[in-house]
């Protein structure tokens, strides 16, 4: 691309979206599309050490894992979260699309659309939590997990006081679980709202005219991230609501 | 909308909207299936079955939503780097395999 024609075209003097210290668009593309990827691996690794402490605990407690997922987690609240999740990762596609087109228009409602259902996913979240909270599954000093559900054959175990020591090692193979579920969603959790922030922003930014939304990679980083959200809930919805039977 | 926003967009391919339907269409079409096959009992093959449908969902999002299809392969490089690092992980974990457990004193299974 050295000595190519219509050099006035190509000209990185041209291009008033280019910064100084980048030679063309597509580098500076690169560039910016790279760190945020960098970004996203420092991402992958904080809960890549999460999801290898989940895989350590359940694998030493596949049964009480089960139990749990199957009788205090709601797969239809939880179905109803990775849709509306999954939804709002293609609504934030089509943001970065429209302002790819520049269309500032379809870029509001698309982002409007991507704030609301990432709301409706935090507020599924809130109940699906204020729920455990009732039962006494938050890890710490009031955490009671009760005695488990009867198994059709078994003989069942020994409750209050006279607790034996297998109930006991079911009590707290039971707060790791719940410990993992709200450590990871949590955290998660933290990312979404941090998301809808940055959404935020960018609307109002959007809104308003200003120069730095005028080109599309903030706008495209923004939606980089709201991916890597959705990428680690499609992992996380498995793992807590859809544990197979050991 | 026409040739000249291909100029703006700085000379990169970009997905289309139809693209995007179609990842997200098999994005929800795979939550269903990896739900039904939750309720069946196949021993281990769930967690295989689960995981690979959660891979191939994580896949679909890295390629089409976030465009590293379209991207250059130094994008290709930083998009796998994290995945490559979890498998390292992950693969080192499977060394808790090979070893047996040795019970400490006053310790009852």
């Amino acid at each position: 691309m050295s000595v190519e024609v219509a050099p006035a075209e190509h000209a990185h003097g041209h291009h008033g979206d280019l910064a100084h210290q980048f030679e063309q668009m597509d580098q500076q593309n690169e560039s910016y599309i790279v760190g945020m990827w960098t970004f996203l691996v420092t991402e992958i690794m904080f809960f890549g050490a999460l999801f290898l402490c989940y895989t350590l605990y359940r694998s030493q407690a596949q049964g009480v894992f089960f139990e749990i997922s199957r009788h205090h987690l709601n797969v239809l609240l939880g179905g109803t979260n990775t849709v509306l999740l999954l939804t709002s990762s293609f609504t934030m596609a089509m943001v970065v699309y429209n302002a790819q087109q520049k269309d500032r228009n379809k870029q509001l409602i698309f982002l409007t659309l991507t704030i609301l259902l990432s709301f409706g996913f935090l507020v599924i979240k809130g109940f699906e939590w204020s729920e455990k909270f009732q039962e006494h599954h938050v890890m710490g000093p009031d955490f009671h997990y009760g005695a488990p559900p009867p198994t059709p054959g078994v003989q069942p175990l020994a409750t209050g006081k006279d607790v034996g020591y297998e109930y006991q090692v079911h009590d707290y193979q039971a707060q790791m679980y719940f410990s993992l579920y709200f450590g990871m969603t949590g955290l998660h959790a933290v990312h979404v709202v941090l998301g809808i922030i940055v959404m935020g922003v960018l609307w109002i930014m959007i809104f308003r005219r200003h120069p730095a939304v005028q080109y599309y990679m903030p706008v495209e980083m923004t939606g980089l991230y709201w991916h890597f959200v959705d990428i680690v809930w499609i992992f996380l919805f498995p793992l807590f609501y859809l544990i197979p039977h050991p | 909308m026409d040739s000249t926003t291909h100029h703006d967009a700085g000379h990169t391919q970009h997905a289309t909207p139809a693209t995007y339907l179609k990842t997200y269409t098999f994005l929800v079409v795979m939550m269903c299936l990896t739900i039904g096959i939750s309720r069946i009992q196949l021993g281990a093959f769930n967690n295989v079955a689960a995981m690979s449908i959660a891979l191939a969902k994580a896949t679909a999002v890295v390629l089409f939503f976030m465009q590293v299809k379209y991207s250059t392969k130094l994008t290709w490089v930083w998009a796998s780097l994290g995945f490559i690092w979890l498998s390292l992980m992950f693969g080192i974990l499977g060394d808790y395999a090979t070893r047996a457990v040795l019970a400490a004193a006053g310790w009852s299974k």
